[in-house]
């Protein structure tokens, strides 16, 4: 699991690479948690995730809902497949309210709004 | 994850073996009542356990095989399709991959190419079975959808409120802190969920999610609420959950349940109400307009009914549940209650610690004997009444202590239930295993390494023994074989005989073959039976015309000659042309305590075994001069005088000589044991009476004397020998054959 990271004109965007499951959990949250402190405007790139488990997703929400609190936006992009699958099954994508590209072969925006 | 598992481990492999275990004798069992659902039930807990540890432990191969197996298992447990001789013989082979997997985790390899593609193979098949079953289910699901609808309209009308038509259940799903920690991901159960039926709609909820700085990142917060749509029933639901059922708030609602019902869902999930409310409306469950009306009825609703009746009662009323589901739980609940009594009912000892106890024991007995001869000595009569009351506990003790120790030998019979049912499958014979005193008991060590013997023996016997099923009919024999396998015990040993009712040893094949590997001088024509059977367990020696895979490369009786040996035991064969072998194996009791019964010769003690000693009589001299017989009302006994065999008569002359040891010679007891329904008289100086022995092994030095099984201690301080009747005897007649012959 590697997290790379970009400054971009006051965004900050992170591309963690790897699986976002139990057995990184405990490393993952400080550095979300980190990245959040740093900037107001936050990307989490999630092209490379290959397995997303509960506790990623946990740790996702929990950015999610930080960042409003906080009052900083936290956007994510670029779903996997794995991501999407999850997202899919938890009927998560309004929830984040991210628009999510799907796969290649299906047209138009996947999760609908609230 | 950090945590030293290794421990924890090795119980989970241990474990698991006996699981198997009771899985594989749970489907031999089966294969005789396929119905018995007790054994079904038996047969998938054993698979449920397995999976959901090894899951523990991230063992994923086991886990996903496991759970092949037990989702055919759960089918064969709901009836949705009738065990049948197939599907027993690939749950077997299933058990058998699986203990596979376990050898390879315990050896921390990965799979090999042929485990898995006969995983795969397996696994093809346990679908093909699922999807026969599916076929069975939807029948089921059909006449139970039919059934339904006139009792719902029924308890309609008596609970009032109204009532939701649409044939959705549904699930609210809290999960434990615990749950990720404990190897199991949410997400597959809502996967497996998926596969019931068609998710509608699935809220997540994070409203258990804390803040940042008290979130533990491998803590599980979510919940779900989930629309399931889908011909399936409420066990089946419960059971998708079943792994996280005790660490998870599972909420299930049938289709067409009432306002009532979600009222009494919002009140015992952890949010708050009104945000609950909210969330039924968005997930469909309820209208707004059903919502308000709940809310309002809350209060007396709940008040009234909680008041006056049982939750089961409730819950059945508001057609949470169906009374069967009522008394699956309930007798679920009693299961798991009766199953936690029975683990509380073993302890791990690690076996030294038992040693030591019953050598301390085995001291203790000695001692406390000694204590008695004192009393006995002093004539103190209050002494000797509280040692009698002593000896009486010491002997409870002694005898819970050796039970520590003793297993029953049933468990190793039953392993053998499958060795037969593979064998005569695989050789096409119909063969028949009967097992009788498995209640024998006998020492936890022997137990272990008598397996491998009688393995041997079985096969050989099953191989070898029994006839081709047109032989027999020929042969005006029953067409099944029979197989049998006993233990008693016999004259501080136990005997274990392993008999068929096959052609029984061809003599002059044997013969012919041990003169070819010239293992015989001249042609064996006047060697007693006994000693010709015997030379199957030489090296290298087999009699089979076909070498088979089971058996007849020669390897396999002197194996089990030797292995019996080290046990220092004996193993004979009686087998009679066309009516069957006998293989008899007598093994001591290397350590034991017996009751005994102490007979003197001359300055020489001796104990045989209380319950070989049938009678006493006092021998007249004068009837029965020197003669190496009597007549016991009637019947020949043969004598032995212990005082010749053992040489002591010349040492009690001297003695006699001198006046100190006349009496004795004078009166000669004769005691008459019976061992393996041979009887004979052993005569003795003097009579002491019932003993206990502790019996003790004699040093390396001895291990070829023959007829003495061991010593013991007298409380006086004395060497006393234990006498191995049958041996004895044995030897006796032999000697006594031996002079005629050589005249």
């Amino acid at each position: 699991m590697e997290i790379r990271s970009e400054q971009n004109n006051g965004r900050l965007s992170l591309f963690p690479e790897g699986d976002m499951t139990i057995y990184h959990a405990a490393e993952l949250m400080p550095v979300l948690l980190d990245a959040l402190k740093q900037s107001d405007r936050i990307e989490l790139d999630l092209s490379k995730v290959c397995e997303l488990d509960t506790s990623g997703v946990q740790l996702l929400m929990l950015m999610k809902r930080e960042a409003v609190a906080a009052g900083k936006s936290l956007k994510l992009s670029g779903h996997s497949a794995a991501v999407l699958e999850v997202f899919e099954l938890l009927g998560l994508g309004g929830w984040f309210g991210d628009p999510q590209l799907l796969p290649a072969g299906v047209l138009g925006l996947g999760g609908s709004a609230i | 994850m950090s945590l030293d598992l290794s421990d924890a481990l090795q119980t989970f492999f241990e474990e698991a073996r006996g699981l198997l275990e009771d899985m594989e004798s749970s489907l031999l069992s089966l294969e005789a009542e396929p119905d018995d659902a007790e054994v079904i039930n038996a047969v998938f807990r054993a698979a449920h356990t397995i999976k959901g540890s090894a899951g523990l432990f991230g063992l994923n191969d086991i886990v996903a095989f496991t759970h092949k197996a037990e989702n055919v298992l759960d089918r064969v447990r709901n009836g949705d399709v009738a065990l049948n001789e197939g599907l027993i013989g690939l749950l077997l082979a299933c058990r058998d991959h699986i203990a596979g997997l376990l050898d390879f985790a315990v050896d921390e390899r990965t799979m090999d190419a042929g485990a898995r593609s006969q995983g795969m193979a397996l696994a093809a098949q346990l679908d093909l079975c699922l999807d026969d079953k599916k076929a069975g289910a939807d029948a089921d699901a059909d006449s139970a959808s039919a059934r339904l609808p006139t009792t719902t309209e029924a308890q309609l009308q008596s609970a009032g409120g109204g009532p939701l038509t649409e044939d959705t259940w549904h699930i609210s799903v809290r999960f434990g802190l615990d749950v990720l920690r404990g190897g199991m991901d949410p997400l597959s159960f809502l996967r497996y969920l998926g596969r019931l039926g068609e998710i509608v709609h699935l809220t997540t909820l994070a409203d258990a999610l804390p803040t940042a700085a008290a979130m533990e990142p491998e803590a599980c917060y979510l919940g779900f609420e989930i629309r399931l749509q889908g011909d399936t029933s409420k066990a089946q639901i419960e059971n998708v959950f079943e792994f996280v059922r005790d660490d998870c708030d599972l909420h299930i609602l049938p289709p067409g349940s009432k306002l009532a019902d979600f009222l009494g869902l919002i009140g015992a999930l952890p949010e708050d109400n009104t945000r609950l409310g909210e969330l039924l409306v968005a997930c469909g469950a309820l209208t707004a307009h059903e919502l308000e009306e709940t809310l309002a009825v809350q209060e007396c609703e709940v008040g009234r009914e909680t008041l006056v009746q049982p939750l089961g009662e409730i819950l059945i009323q508001r057609q949470m549940v169906q009374p069967e589901l009522v008394d699956a739980a309930l007798s679920k609940q009693k299961d798991a209650r009766s199953r936690q009594a029975q683990e509380a009912k073993f302890i791990r000892v690690h076996a030294d610690k038992l040693d030591s106890l019953i050598n301390l024991v085995g001291e203790l007995v000695i001692s406390g004997s000694g204590v008695g001869l004192m009393a006995k000595r002093n004539k103190d009569v209050a002494l000797l009444e509280s040692v009698s009351g002593m000896a009486r506990l010491v002997e409870k003790i002694r005898d819970g202590a050796m039970h520590l120790r003793m297993v029953e030998i049933g468990e190793t019979f039953n392993r053998f239930r499958r060795v037969v049912r593979d064998v005569s499958k695989e050789i096409g014979k119909d063969i028949e295993l009967i097992i009788e005193g498995e209640n024998t008991e006998l020492d936890k060590t022997v137990v272990e390494k008598i397996g491998d013997p009688l393995t041997h023996l079985m096969r050989n016997a099953m191989d070898h023994g029994i006839e081709s099923a047109e032989l027999r009919a020929s042969r005006g024999k029953p067409v099944k074989g029979t197989l049998k396998l006993n233990a008693f015990h016999a004259a501080g040993g136990i005997v274990i005989e392993v008999s068929d009712d096959g052609g029984g040893l061809n003599r002059e094949r044997i013969l012919a073959k041990a003169r070819e590997k010239g293992l015989i001088a001249d042609n064996g024509a006047d060697m007693p039976d006994g000693e010709v059977w015997k030379l199957i367990f030489e090296a290298g020696f087999s009699t089979a015309e076909q070498v088979s895979n089971l058996s007849g490369r020669g390897v396999g009786m002197d194996v089990v000659r030797s292995n019996i040996e080290a046990l220092r035991g004996t193993v004979d064969i009686e087998s009679h042309a066309g009516v069957g072998s006998t293989f008899r194996i007598r093994l001591p009791l290397t350590l034991a305590i017996i009751n005994g019964f102490l007979m003197s010769v001359g300055d020489g003690h001796f104990v045989v075994p209380l319950d070989m000693v049938q009678e006493c009589m006092e021998l007249d001299p004068a009837r029965n001069p020197q003669r190496d017989y009597l007549n016991l009302r009637g019947e020949v006994l043969p004598l032995l005088r212990l005082k010749d065999h053992y040489g002591i008569k010349e040492r009690l002359r001297r003695k006699e000589q001198q006046g100190l040891n006349g009496r004795a010679a004078r009166r000669q007891n004769v005691v008459v044991v019976n061992s393996a329904g041979r009887k004979a008289g052993l005569v003795v100086d003097e009579l002491k009476g019932q003993f206990q022995a502790v019996i003790k092994p004699l040093g390396s030095i001895f291990t070829k004397v023959r007829g003495i099984a061991g010593s013991t201690i007298l409380g006086s301080g004395e060497v006393a020998l234990v006498l191995e009747v049958p041996a004895l005897l044995s030897e006796a007649a032999q000697e006594r054959v031996a002079p005629v012959a050589q005249v």
